[in-house]
């Protein structure tokens, strides 16, 4: 089955057990927002469910709903009164995202991640035995993020002491909280931040110290969260490029960074140069340099002349 | 979907689940609505049985426990039914606190399989009463599973215990080398995604990053080929593949530089020459090795001294790279 008809089949065993638990009769704009569909799919889905029922489909066989102006409300249920049970990929993704929180205490409250461990386990039977095939260990500074999550919740602005690694400089700064991403097991925090005066990222096992101000969170207009399928950073198409030639050794940094123009060299063999775009001189020198020589700088040329100028300062020291 | 094929199967869900006798596939053809009827023809009756075990597969994977039997020894035919326990979801209540747990809990997943799945899980505990508030009051977006092309394939395989088969290419290998695994299990260790298994080529445990495996992955063979371990802990076999021994470096780092080794550093105090002695523990000598070489004449290398020769040989490469 393709995963659309699971949804809808899914769906259309659960509606009726989803209005039998609520026997005062839900609003279709909300049971459409808690099956997260629009309200057109919503009354075909109900129009189907209308006309089925028991083998025979007398009277008294068949589902019976009533509507009340924008209500729904079930009379009869033909027998479907409880949903399906768990599917083994829908215990598996439940219970590992619940050990998952366990380890995130800052997130949710630990005692309640337990107990909801222990009933949706329960709940799902034997397919938690299966939730083995996948697990998630997350390294987290749970106070930060428990303060930031407080900031996010209560619409207040932080103050943050943050170390900027590309700069190799502490900072402190007030920012507007927008909200909180898990991204390759790092914590960032998206928020307008008034220094920069821009919407930024702050990863947050960077940040040393952080206080939840009285003042509330006001992102401006302006302030919109960045879509994330083009990667954390995006760089402006208007900085200025570096070019780089990086060995076979260094030939991830053209995964890891958002590079242009990546072309297969010969020099060095089984090499590539790629182009990086990077309004800031001091990233690009750090990177460069950290490679070790695995990677060389085509341009600019004062770059190359800097980090070596460097090396050989460094170099001096060790020989006394 | 067609919507005569949606209400045909919740059709023959109403039948089957409203039943404690078997019933056969004749008489669900001519109970149920929406079946081919017996008009005398063959074909008519092939189209009925292709699309009733059509229906029944579908059922089933969407995870309806049916049934088969006779319900007495005089039948000729093989029945069907839907137990009733074994189709409905146990009784389940949660707290507000536990459902806000449940609803967190769902949002962290994004690939097609579990972000699917939870969605999935999130309509049925709505549909038994609980009160799940999927959005939030948090605005989060978390990505446990996100962006690994290969995530789907081997969580699949490591489910179902079936073989894999895959090209892996470590980044400083032009070509990948196929790999033969019964994948035991993936892992999120420290951010990054690892298929474990036991590798049929090398006859051992092996572990591999999601990130590196490149073309398709593909299952083969039967399901429940193999057995992981009893006492399997994934994240310790990657901790163990992956994890080295820790070191302890001393550092001499000018005075206001280095804010970044500082963080992670205890200090042992000022060095004769006005530097700052520096303690740090770290489990990957070499990229720390990198990180030191970086800072240029700022951060000078006290012990051990393979760190202190590593720094060197990247500084005399650097050196002479302009």
């Amino acid at each position: 089955m393709s995963a659309p008809t699971t949804d809808r089949m899914t769906r259309l065993l659960a509606l009726l057990p989803y209005l039998e638990a609520r026997p005062g009769g839900v609003l279709l704009a909300d049971a459409a927002r808690d099956f997260a569909i629009t309200e057109a799919q919503l009354q075909k889905d109900l129009e189907l469910l209308w006309v089925c029922g028991l083998p025979g489909h007398g009277p008294g066989d068949l589902v019976d709903l009533s509507f009340e102006g924008d209500r729904v409300r079930v009379t009869d249920t033909a027998g479907l009164v409880r949903p399906l049970r768990l599917a083994t990929d829908e215990a598996v993704a439940l219970v590992v995202a619940l050990r998952a929180l366990l380890e995130l205490p800052g997130l949710a409250e630990t005692d309640a991640v337990s107990r909801a461990l222990v009933k949706v386990s329960a709940a799902a039977g034997e397919p938690v035995d299966l939730a083995g095939a996948v697990t998630v260990s997350i390294d987290a500074r749970e106070q930060t993020l428990a303060v930031v999550r407080q900031a996010l919740q209560a619409h207040r602005a932080l103050h943050l002491h943050y170390y900027v690694p590309s700069r190799d400089q502490r900072t402190e700064r007030t920012v507007d909280p927008m909200r909180l991403l898990l991204v390759d097991g790092h914590w960032y925090l998206e928020a307008w931040c008034r220094l920069a005066v821009g919407t930024r990222l702050f990863r947050l096992d960077r940040v040393d110290d952080v206080a939840v101000l009285d003042e509330p969170s006001a992102p401006p207009e302006q302030a919109q969260p960045r879509d994330l399928d083009d990667g954390l950073y995006q760089p402006g198409a208007d900085q200025p490029l570096v070019r780089l030639r990086l060995d076979r050794s260094a030939r991830w940094v053209a995964d890891y960074f958002p590079v242009e123009e990546v072309v297969a060299v010969d020099d060095p063999p089984g090499g590539l140069a790629v182009s990086v775009r990077t309004a800031d001189p001091a990233w690009a020198r750090r990177l460069v340099a950290s490679l070790g020589g695995a990677a060389r700088v085509d341009d600019p040329p004062e770059l190359a002349d800097e980090i070596a100028a460097d090396a050989r300062a460094a170099l001096l020291r060790y020989s006394d | 979907m067609s919507a005569k094929r949606a209400e045909r199967l919740v059709n023959l869900v109403f039948a089957l689940l409203g039943t404690r006798q078997f019933v056969t596939a004749e008489r669900i053809r001519s109970t149920v609505p929406g079946y081919e009827q017996a008009d005398g023809t063959e074909r008519a009756d092939e189209a009925f049985k292709r699309m009733f075990e059509r229906d029944k597969t579908d059922l089933r994977e969407l995870g309806v426990p049916l049934e088969t039997g006779r319900t007495s020894m005089f039948d000729t035919d093989d029945g069907y039914r839907i137990a009733r326990s074994a189709y409905e979801l146990p009784e389940i209540t949660l707290t507000g606190d536990e459902a806000a747990a449940v609803g967190l809990a769902l949002r962290l997943w994004q690939s097609a399989q579990l972000g699917g799945a939870a969605q999935g899980a999130l309509v049925k505990l709505r549909a038994a009463g609980v009160d799940v508030d999927g959005a939030g009051a948090l605005p989060l977006q978390p990505r446990l599973d996100g962006g690994e092309p290969a995530f789907d394939a081997c969580y699949t395989a490591a489910r179902d215990r079936r073989l894999l088969t895959f090209t892996y290419t470590r980044p400083d290998e032009d070509t990948g080398v196929r790999r033969r695994v019964h994948p035991w299990g993936v892992v999120s260790w420290h951010g990054r995604w690892y298929l474990v298994g036991h590798d049929l080529d090398r006859d051992g445990t092996r572990v591999f990053r999601l990130s590196r495996v490149t073309g398709t992955a593909r299952a083969a063979g039967p399901s429940d080929a193999f057995t992981p371990p009893d006492d399997l802990d994934l994240a310790a076999v990657v901790a163990r593949q992956v994890g080295r021994p820790e070191h302890v470096a001393v550092l001499l780092v000018r005075p206001g530089t280095a804010v970044g080794l500082r963080r992670r550093a205890a200090d042992l105090g000022p060095a004769p020459d006005g530097d700052d002695r520096l303690e740090l523990r770290t489990t990957e000598l070499w990229a720390l090795a990198d990180e030191i070489a970086a800072h240029g004449p700022d951060v000078l290398v006290e012990s051990p001294p393979e760190l202190r020769s590593a720094v060197v040989e990247r500084l005399t490469r650097l050196a002479a790279s302009a």
